[in-house]
Formats: C-alpha cells, sequence, structure tokens
C-alpha cells in the first residue's frame, strides 16, 4: 500500500492507496507518524479514496491517527471509504469513537 | 455434510502471504457466484484468521499455517485456517473486542470482524498444539440477492 499526503490550510489529508493489513500496517503507522510531526496539523483528513481492501489493522490505524491528533488538540476524521473498508468500520463500530464522512 | 469442492493448501507465517491467503480464498468462493460484499467479506475473515495465527502462534519462526476451504450442501462455504503453533491459553478473553496481546497496529477486532462477517465461528486450541479456527457462511448468489 502507499500512504501519500497533502497540506492546506492546517488541513492534512493522508491519502491511503491499495490494501492496508497486518503486513503494510507498521511501515505505514510510521510514515503517517512522521508526517503528523513534520506538520502538527489542526485537522487530519484519512482519504480512504484509492484504498481498495483492509481489515482490523486499518482499524488500529485509524484509532491509532486519531490518538496522535487528541494529543497535540486536533481531530482526524474517515472520509471516501469504499464499501468493504466501509463494512469493516461498520463492524468495529468505531464510528462511535471516530468521524466516518460517507 | 458432503462435500461438493475443496482446496487446501499451507504456507509459512510470514505476513507477506496474508494477502496471497484473501486472494487464493476469494478465487475458490468465486465459483459460487457471491456478491461483491460477500467476496469482501470472506477477503476479510481469512485475511483476520490468517494474521492471527502469523502474529500469535509462533513468536519465534514461520510455522506451517494450513487453509482449507470447502463447498459443502446448501451452499455452505466452510473455511478452516489451522496452526501448530503454542496455542492461544484463553479463547474466551482473545475473542473479547479490543484485547490484544499484540503490538499498536493491532486492534483487538480481529475475531469480532469475523463472526460479524460468517454466520458461525469456532476457534479450538490447545497449549503447544495450535489454534483451528472454522468459519461457516451461507452463499446466496446474486441471483438470489
Amino acid at each position: 500500500m502507499k500512504v501519500l499526503s497533502s497540506y492546506q490550510d492546517g488541513k492534512l489529508t493522508l491519502h491511503l492507496k491499495g490494501e492496508l493489513d497486518h503486513h503494510e500496517a507498521s511501515a505505514a503507522l510510521r510514515k503517517i507518524g512522521r508526517v503528523l510531526d513534520d506538520y502538527l496539523p489542526q485537522d487530519c483528513v484519512i482519504d480512504m479514496e484509492g484504498l481498495t481492501f483492509m481489515d482490523s489493522s486499518g482499524i488500529a490505524l485509524i484509532l491509532k491517527i486519531s490518538r496522535l491528533m487528541t494529543e497535540t488538540g486536533g481531530r482526524a476524521w474517515v472520509e471516501n471509504a469504499r464499501r468493504q473498508p466501509l463494512r469493516v468500520i461498520d463492524a468495529s463500530g468505531i464510528d462511535r469513537m471516530i468521524k466516518v464522512v460517507v | 455434510m458432503k462435500q461438493r469442492n475443496y482446496i487446501k493448501m499451507e504456507f509459512p507465517a510470514r505476513s507477506v502471504n496474508e494477502g496471497f491467503a484473501r486472494a487464493a480464498a476469494a478465487a475458490f468462493a468465486a465459483q459460487m457466484d457471491p456478491t461483491m460484499d460477500v467476496l469482501g467479506d470472506i477477503r476479510t475473515a481469512v485475511s483476520e484468521a490468517v494474521t492471527n495465527a502469523i502474529v500469535h502462534a509462533y513468536p519465534d519462526s514461520a510455522g506451517p499455517v494450513q487453509m482449507r476451504l470447502r463447498i459443502l450442501e446448501g451452499d455452505q462455504l466452510e473455511i478452516v485456517i489451522r496452526d501448530r503453533g503454542r496455542g492461544i491459553p484463553d479463547v474466551k478473553k482473545a475473542m473479547e473486542p479490543m484485547y490484544t496481546t499484540g503490538g499498536e497496529e493491532r486492534s483487538g477486532m480481529g475475531f469480532t470482524i469475523m463472526a460479524s462477517f460468517m454466520d458461525s465461528l469456532r476457534v479450538r486450541s490447545s497449549p503447544e498444539k495450535g489454534t483451528a479456527v472454522t468459519m461457516r457462511k451461507r452463499i446466496r448468489t446474486k441471483a438470489e440477492e
């Protein structure tokens, strides 16, 4: 999988692309941690438009990003999730803790 | 229960095989003509079970993980993921949502997702003998939905 980022006016967007599973999760987390440290954004959008698959590793990743953002007084939310990642998000119940824009 | 078709495969507990295992499972299940949503559910459940075996069964080695899929009478798909690793000391505890002994990249939601996406989930585990996860789902074809 790939993590690309774009930044504008205090809002960092993380574009997740490909398949997110346990094999990919550690490297993705490291990269995202570095990008968040670089920008210290007020808002962080997790853009899942290009994410074709995720399992519960994606849930861990979303929760971690949310925690890192809350620690610095910011907020994170999910946008543009396709059907499969959305079903995993629904089954996990994390949409009670983090905003998921559909 | 009579089986109409099956596959068996074995691979070492290396994380690079997670993607292969779910793709192989989906390719096999495709002959049942499931919807895209159901195919996604199968890929996800397999990914969770295989990841559990890779993360937890063999702490210091890449031991064998077996995957078996069967198509049974009544359009039932059965998936068994089995390892010969150290076993789960407390299966009930392991199946609780958000419980994990893994690192920060684990959510503890694996079993919850397997149970949610499949019709049935059974986990049998024995110390030093391994763990077998058996999941079943009745596949409604696209025409039925």
